[in-house]
Parts: C-alpha cells; structure tokens; sequence
C-alpha cells in the first residue's frame, strides 16, 4: 500500500511542479466559456439558462486535453517500464495515476466552474450544485480518460484521437451530471440523477483500471 | 412506377441510399477479394511459397 | 469433438467452409430481402404515416444489425483476448467498417423518414442519439486501428476498445433514455401505432432476416479477403528475408 501513495505523491509533486498542464487546461476552460457569449450573443437570460450545460462541457473538453499526459512522459523517460516490473499491480499504478490526475486536474476545474459561471450568470443557487456535481462526476472523467490514454499511448499526435475515444464514453456522466444539477435545482427530474453519477464515478474507479493496464501491458511490449 | 405518397422522394432517396452503400460495400468487396488472390497468385509465380502447404492455397 | 469455431480455427479450412457457404447465403439473403420488399410494397400504407412506413423496411434492419455488429465485434474482440483464437482478429477488423456502415444507413434512413413524420430531418430522441453515438464508436475503433502500424498490437488494442464500448453501450443507452424522460421531444410516433399489424411485421421480418444473411454473406467474405491479405504480406515479407540472406550469402 506504501508504494501506491508514494507513486500518488510524486505524481502530485510532479502535477505541482510542472504546473503547465493545468495552467493550459483552466486557461482552455476559459477560453471556451469565453467563446460562448462572443458566439451566441450576450443575452445574459440566455446564458444563465445554459450555462450549467456550457460549463459541463467545457469541463470535459479542457479535461481531454490534460488526459495524454497520465502515462506518455513516464512511458518516454522509461519510468513505466520500471513500474511495470515492480511490486505494484499494474492496475493499482493505473488507479494511482488516474487518482493524480483528479486530484491534480479534475478538481482545480470542478472548482474553476463557479468563477467561470460568473461570466455566463449563471443562477446564484447553481453554484454549490453545480460544483458538488462535478466533484462527484469529474473521478469518472479522470479514470475514464486514463483508459483513453492508455490506447494511444504510442499513437503519434494521439491527442485527436484521444477525444474521439473518449468523449462518446463521456455522453453518461455529461447527462446525469446535468440531470444531478436540474434534479437538485428542482428543476426537473428527481435527485437519482446523483446517485447514478455517484455509482458510474465509482464504478469507473473500480473498472476502468483493467482495462487502461491491460493496454499499457501490450503497449509496452 | 406506384404512387407513394407525398413524401415519395423520401421513400426512394432512402432506398437509392441503402442501395448505394450495399453496393458500394459488396463491390469493393469482390474487387479487394479479386485483388488480394492476384497478388498470392502473382507469389506463386515467383516461386514464394508457403511453409505449410507445397501447394498454391 | 471440436466445437465450430475450433475446427474453424485454421484458415485454410476456413476459406474452403466459408467459400462452399458464401453463394447459399448470398441467394438466401437476395431472396429474402426480395420477398420482403415485395410484401412490403403490395401491403396497404398505415393510417397514421401513410407511404413513408416503407422506410421501415430498411431503416429497422439497419438499425438492428448496426447494433448486433457491435456485437460481433465484442465477442471477437472477446475471442481474441481470451482464447486468442487465430480468426478472432479477422472477424472483428473485418466487421467493423461495416458496422460503420449499416449504423449510417441507419442515421440516414431515420433522418429522411424523420423529415416526413416528425418535420425535421433530426430529434434528440433516445434511440437515434444512441445510434449516432454507436456510429462513433465505430469511428473509434476504425481510428484507433489505423493509428497503429503493428498489426498485433493494433488487434489487442481495438479489442480492448470494443469490450469497453459495449459495456460502455448500455450504460450510454440508459443515460440517453434518462435523458429523454426528462425533456420529452415533440412527438416520437412508433412504428405503426401501439402494434405493428401483421401486415407490416411480416415484411419486416423477412427484410430483417435477409438483411442479417447479407451481412453475413458480407462478413464472410470480408474474412476471406482480410486471410488472403494476411497471406500476401507474408509471403511478401519472406520473399524480402530470402533476397536478403541470399544477399548475404553472395556477399561472402
């Protein structure tokens, strides 16, 4: 167990360190939401009604920007060829590496939402439910993506196919996020959209490992 | 032909879509079928054989 | 007693069993597609959508088989990972474009009956969006596998991906069909009203059946051509090893 948060660790410290990834992917977050108005207008009714929906996807694309890096500079420096070897599963590395990744990504964005939900007006009771969904729902990115990075961990410019890989895997946790917030908003729906964004975050903590190691195995074979 | 309707240029795009794509795919799968044997007949020729079989497969 | 897909693990007797079946199936297909389209033309048009119920003669197989492709792939994909069985790979790289293809004839079919029923050639309804995500899958594994020049690695890789998409596919359907209950689109008419008369289902399920031989037929030969292929680059590679030990031996 000690070597899983060791390797947790020094990914943070490395995440901290190297603070360019998640400089890019929040400066990307807000460029998008940015976007948005200059897009559609400013019409500021408008924008509150969808500015849960914008911030979520903009969530999930600055994320997939961040995903290709998981394993690619430890495969390129030779550090997963010793991790593969060592005394951690491959599967609890994978897990370690997509826990960084959440902690070191998934959260600054999650938590990022609301100040970017002040460009777009968005409700003042949205804020806390949009930021509590998406801690709940963002775990499900990080570990969903991992897997994604694993199979195009060789691919030249894999970062395009990165997100055709992953973002139809992303339609589940994109539709009960934005169910969880209508649902806790009262808007419409009922409050079950949480509990499955709940279950699907850790069903693919639990899942989306096997599938990630077992292509890192054939990749660095 | 048949009257079909209002919406009969509906029910034939569709169907010429459908038949469009079944015979583009059948198609090219006869032509890659013919071009693949060519080429192992072409080996043959050469005299690359396989190692399991003394015979052309 | 060997199992079918164990005798058939050999691709020679592959290529002699596939290639006895092929003009069975084949026939089998045309005719079945032939009789369908034929009762489905001569049968009177439904009360509520008139003429355009023909399009289901097409749309609803495509549909169907670009979901039960997927499945062919997953159970070869399956095949390959676990009982690395020799023709697993060929069955799902050979499977997979035309899965891509069915699912947008299904896309397209559906749109251009759409504009008739429903006024727009799309709704965010549940069963079309999760087609149109299926038709990105699809996309998917097709990308994934051309990024990749080694072909083993390519084969285990989209394999990985097509079991993850169809665990995947079900939850994504759910969630799509979630959605749906939530905001209702404007109006989403099933086919041929509560139930399909028999004057309808009939038809249908000849073009169904016809349209599943077709894929097989398709598959079959598909499979053919992907073992012949293989063949080629083979021996191309060993020519290449001879010419170059030959080389070297001249060298000395």
């Amino acid at each position: 167990m000690t070597a899983f948060f060791a390797l947790l660790k020094r990914d943070l410290l490395l995440a901290v360190r190297q603070g360019g990834a998640l400089g890019t992917a929040l400066g990307f977050y807000m460029l998008v939401v940015t976007l948005l108005p200059l897009g559609l207008g400013a019409d500021m009714n408008l924008l509150s009604r969808i500015a849960p929906g914008v911030l979520w996807i903009a969530l999930l694309l600055a994320a997939l920007l961040s995903l290709g890096r998981i394993f690619s500079s430890d495969y390129e420096d030779g550090t997963l060829d010793i991790l593969a070897t060592g005394t951690l599963p491959m599967e609890l590395v994978v897990t370690s590496k997509s826990l960084a990744h959440w902690l070191s990504t998934g959260i600054p964005l999650a938590l990022m939402a609301p100040i970017l939900g002040l460009l777009l007006n968005l409700d003042l009771d949205a804020y806390p439910v949009l930021v509590a969904t998406m801690l709940l729902g963002t775990p499900a990115v990080s570990f969903i993506g991992a897997v994604g990075a694993a199979l195009t961990l060789r691919t030249y410019r894999g970062g395009l196919l990165i997100a055709l890989l992953v973002l139809p895997l992303y339609v589940p946790t994109l539709i009960f996020g934005m169910a969880a917030v209508n649902g806790l908003l009262g808007v419409s729906g009922t409050s079950s959209a949480l509990l499955i964004l709940g279950a699907l975050s850790l069903a693919s903590v639990v899942l989306c490992p096997l599938a990630a190691a077992a292509a890192l195995r054939l990749q660095m074979q | 032909m048949f009257d079909l309707g209002p919406h009969a240029s509906f029910i034939w795009l569709s169907y010429a879509a459908v038949a469009l794509v079944v015979g583009g795919l059948i198609a090219w799968l006869m032509l890659d079928g013919r071009e693949q044997q060519r080429r192992l007949d072409e080996l043959a020729a050469r005299g690359v054989r396989r190692r399991s079989s003394g015979r052309k497969s | 007693m060997q199992t079918l897909t164990q005798r058939l693990a050999n691709p020679t007797r592959f290529m002699e069993f596939s290639g006895r079946l092929l003009p069975w199936i084949s026939a089998a297909a045309a005719l079945l597609i032939a009789c369908g389209l034929y009762l489905g033309f001569s049968a009177p048009p439904d009360y509520q959508q008139g003429e355009t119920v023909r399009i289901m003669y097409i749309h609803v197989p495509s549909a169907w088989l670009a979901m039960a492709i997927y499945s062919v792939i997953a159970i070869s994909s399956f095949g390959l990972l676990v009982f690395r069985h020799p023709l697993a790979d060929v069955s799902a790289k050979a499977a997979v474009p035309l899965g891509a293809a069915f699912t947008l004839l299904a896309l397209v079919t559906g749109s251009l009956w759409g504009r008739p029923m429903w006024g727009t050639y799309w709704v965010w309804d549940a069963r079309l969006t999760s087609v149109l995500i299926l038709f990105f899958l699809y996309l998917g594994l097709m990308a994934l596998r051309a990024s990749l020049e080694d072909e083993t690695l390519a084969s285990k890789l989209t394999a990985i991906l097509a079991l993850v998409g169809i665990v995947m596919l079900p939850i994504i359907k759910f969630s799509v069909d979630f959605a749906n209950t939530l905001h209702q689109p404007s109006s989403v008419l099933r086919v041929g009203g509560p139930t399909i008369e028999a004057s309808l289902l009939t038809p249908l399920l000849l073009t169904a059946a016809g349209f599943t031989l077709l894929f097989s037929a398709m598959h079959l030969k598909a499979m053919r051509n992907e073992i012949l292929r293989r063949r080629v680059k083979a021996l191309q590679l060993a020519e290449v090893e001879r010419a170059h030990t030959a080389q070297l031996a001249a060298a000395e």
